[in-house]
């Protein structure tokens, strides 16, 4: 009777949907009903429909091959990832302390420093960090709030416990899709969405705009705020243009300002006009030619002298990237306990750092059955799995970490949770994780949920949208007395 | 506004009209193909040929093909991606120029260009074209006219909508003088005679690339003369597609984005344009005919090209260092 899910099997995997006999878990049970009704032919149109949208509003990022660009569009699955309110509420107030503790941390390395001081942070860790920026210390950003946009990605290993990753302090990326994702589902699905009380996402960008505001110089009351993109070349772009439509804002690359006696101004029809506050998607490296990356074109020549003027803020704040940094990310549940005297309410992974000599013996001698990790990569790039790669890849890595110790941790391969995906004929377990978006101004914000990405290879746990991955609408779920 | 955006703004426009353009004229030229009999080597060329020397892409053209046909015509003007002028890379410069702007027009203008994009990147449209040109070309012309009824629905009527409607009226005055031209380019066979059935029937083709027909025999009772017809898409004052129209469009856009008055000027884009204007409102057929309706048309166009650059030296002068968009035809 259950058609679609007929052959399902959770193989032994945390499934967020079945538990280990098979049985559905309570929150998916009117999902099962809803979906076990329809035909794999019926699924598939219905997630034709929801590609079409993706590509007729543009929601795509660009594959280069030769020399055209071909759009395409990020892999949607139509199997909703349900999470109710008791594991939100959990996931929520562990993200709210560890937002606390990574900016009190900011504030101290480019301070006091107290943390080194008092031994918790080795200082080598902090100088060796390739994202330290040392033209910072002294310096406090307005309201003292370092990230205001974090993205950090959350697993479930094999008993369902949450586990923090990794924290994206800088520019994380892929909140468009997780509000379209949405948009799509209402479409596609309205009567069982309706059924389900879902924790609704839509406010986001004024969210985002609010935190924006609250952090302009000199508590400026009506600033003016530019969303700075690389430009429509870059994979990310429409999730610029989107966040800039959704706020109101304008949306401007780097040749359209211009910095005159440390203020940024934009070029407009009527003349120059002074920008108070930049949500700025490009990374520090290429932020101010004049200051770091000569070659940069995509900067704004005097942007940081402005910036350390205190005549225009940047969310994210120059510098953050100490703090997501895989060396770092080690230190943070210790962080929590030096800031706020509190117990990590999300655990970190087990890492061992191969700058610890203890810890880099273990890491060479278990390379097979380690995740090994660049320190200073993301998307899913210098990374190598061990139990998947292949002997040469192995070599590589074990003369890399000798090379720079540094540059390198390692972690167990965590089997991450698994949730049904619709593949073709049939649904089968993919391995996903979650990305929450956390905003912090006036207060923390997170929107409810995340964006669930999926590794949509077989067996693969490499989630990343660059390395093949898709994703799917999460729903977290109002039991009643939650305010939203 | 940003001078970028600005910028944006007014060559979507402008390329939106060009590919509506292109897609007008070859549907007429197919039409008046079919009113003759006769087929042969010489009237095809005869009849493709003017095409190219209006749209001003004949040295191309002939890079890419050898002879001239009705079929390698219609196909460099529609699908080649060399031609920039093609109706293909039209679409596509507009888009590319809208997804710069995707937050100043609104979505419903986005998906409608976006739509047409990706149909034209499609088989599907070329077994349309296949299938039917007249009919592909109708449909070309309907997608677009719908993008002009959703921006002006659902756009805010501000600066960008100005700037957007600066670039349709600048392109379409441009165009109306270039389909008059072509009449210029088809010689009459010997034997034929000025007034003569043939004559009348290309006067006609003209007419019906601007949609012009009926609104013209409404005032002409049935008479088509060349003087009448040029006299209608010169200088008719409220039909939408005549020059003199659409430079009126243009002159009023470029006024309210710098909110000066009418019939005053406050920069040189303003000056030139109420001058063309304003010569356009004195001047008749006679006098138009008496200096050559092809030097006449010749000078519209020059003077539409000074204006269009005083246009984009007055409001996106930033952009200087990394002008993309030159092809200022």
């Amino acid at each position: 009777m259950e058609g679609l899910f007929d052959q399902y099997e959770v193989q032994g995997f945390y499934d967020e949907m079945f538990d280990s006999s098979g049985r559905v878990r309570p929150h998916y049970e009117m999902l099962l009903q809803r979906f076990s009704e329809m035909e794999s032919a019926d699924f598939e149109r219905k997630k034709l429909l929801a590609e079409r949208t993706y590509l007729n509003q543009g929601i795509t990022f660009t594959v280069y091959s030769g020399d055209e660009g071909t759009e395409r569009i990020m892999p949607f699955d139509l199997i909703p990832r349900i999470i109710p309110s008791n594991e939100w509420e959990h996931i929520e107030r562990g993200l709210v302390q560890r937002l606390a503790a990574l900016n009190l941390f900011l504030h101290d390395v480019y301070h006091e420093q107290r943390i080194v001081r008092e031994g918790i942070v080795p200082e080598e860790i902090i100088r060796s960090a390739k994202h330290f920026r040392p033209e910072l210390v002294g310096f406090t950003p307005p309201k003292g709030i370092y990230i205001h946009v974090c993205g950090s990605d959350l697993i479930r290993g094999g008993d369902g416990q949450y586990f923090v990753l990794e924290d994206n302090g800088r520019c994380p990326s892929g909140v468009s899709y997780l509000l379209e994702n949405r948009q799509a589902m209402k479409r596609v699905f309205p009567k069982l969405f309706a059924r389900y009380a879902v924790r609704p996402v839509d406010r986001y960008p004024q969210e985002l705009l609010s935190v924006l505001r609250h952090v302009a110089p000199d508590g400026k009351s009506d600033p003016t705020i530019a969303v700075l993109t690389p430009g429509i070349y870059n994979s990310a772009y429409f999730e610029h243009s989107f966040l800039a439509r959704s706020m109101g804002i304008e949306i401007v690359v780097g040749q359209d300002l211009v910095v005159l006696d440390a203020k940024v101004y934009m070029k407009t029809t009527k003349g120059l006009k002074q920008v108070d506050v930049i949500y700025r998607r490009i990374d520090d490296d290429f932020l101010d030619p004049s200051v770091f990356r000569k070659d940069s074109v995509l900067g704004v020549p005097g942007i940081f002298e402005a910036y350390r003027a205190g005549n225009v803020n940047l969310a994210n704040a120059v510098g953050t990237g100490v703090a997501d940094d895989k060396v770092t990310y080690y230190y943070v549940p210790a962080m929590i306990k030096f800031y706020l005297g509190e117990d990590p309410i999300l655990p970190n992974v087990e890492t061992y750092l191969s700058a610890v000599e203890s810890d880099r013996k273990f890491i060479l001698d278990h390379l097979p059955e380690l995740v090994v990790k660049a320190a200073n990569e993301s998307g899913g790039y210098g990374m190598m799995i061990g139990p998947h790669a292949s002997k040469e890849e192995i070599a590589k890595f074990r003369d890399a970490i000798l090379a720079d110790p540094r540059g390198y941790i390692a972690q167990p391969v965590v089997q991450l949770s698994r949730s049904p995906c619709h593949c073709g004929e049939t649904v089968e377990g993919r391995h996903i994780d979650l990305r929450p978006y956390i905003l912090s101004g006036e207060r923390t914000v997170i929107i409810p949920g995340g964006l669930t990405r999926v590794a949509m290879r077989k067996g693969s746990l490499v989630v990343n949208s660059s390395q093949g991955g898709g994703s799917k609408d999460t729903w977290v779920l109002d039991d009643g007395g939650a305010a939203c | 506004m940003l001078s970028r955006v600005a910028d944006a703004c007014f060559w979507l426009s402008r390329y939106m009209e060009r590919a509506e353009t292109n897609a007008r004229i070859l549907d007429v030229n197919i039409q008046l193909m079919l009113d003759f009999e006769e087929q042969n080597g010489g009237t095809i060329q005869q009849h493709w040929q003017p095409i190219l020397a209006t749209l001003e892409d004949q040295e191309l053209f002939s890079e890419i093909h050898t002879g001239i046909s009705g079929d390698a015509v219609m196909a460099f003007v529609t699908f080649e991606k060399s031609n920039p002028n093609s109706i293909l890379s039209c679409v596509s410069v507009a888009r590319e120029n809208a997804r710069t702007v995707r937050e100043q027009i609104s979505s419903e203008m986005w998906e409608q260009l976006n739509r047409l994009y990706l149909f034209l990147h499609s088989p599907a449209a070329r077994s349309a074209f296949i299938e039917s040109p007249i009919d592909f070309y109708r449909s070309l012309v309907d997608s677009l006219h719908s993008f002009q009824g959703i921006t002006d629905a659902t756009m805010t009527h501000g600066e960008g909508w100005e700037f957007l409607r600066a670039g349709k009226f600048c392109e379409r005055a441009d165009s109306t003088s270039r389909v008059l031209d072509i009449k210029y380019h088809i010689l009459l066979p010997s034997g034929e005679q000025i007034g003569g059935t043939l004559d009348v029937t290309q006067w006609m083709a003209v007419l019906r690339s601007c949609s012009a027909m009926e609104a013209f025999l409404k005032i002409s009772r049935g008479q088509v003369t060349s003087w009448q017809v040029a006299e209608f898409l010169i200088l008719h004052d409220s039909f939408p597609r005549s020059i003199r129209f659409c430079v009126d469009g243009l002159d009023q856009a470029l006024h309210n984005i710098s909110g000066t008055d009418r019939g005053h000027f406050s920069n040189e884009a303003e000056r030139l344009s109420g001058l063309l204007r304003s010569n356009l409102d004195y001047t008749t057929i006679k006098d138009i005919f008496d200096r050559g309706l092809h030097q006449y048309l010749d000078g519209i166009q020059l003077r539409l090209t000074e204006i269009s650059n005083a246009l984009v030296s007055k409001y996106c002068t930033w952009l200087e260092s990394t002008q993309r968009q030159s092809q200022t035809s």
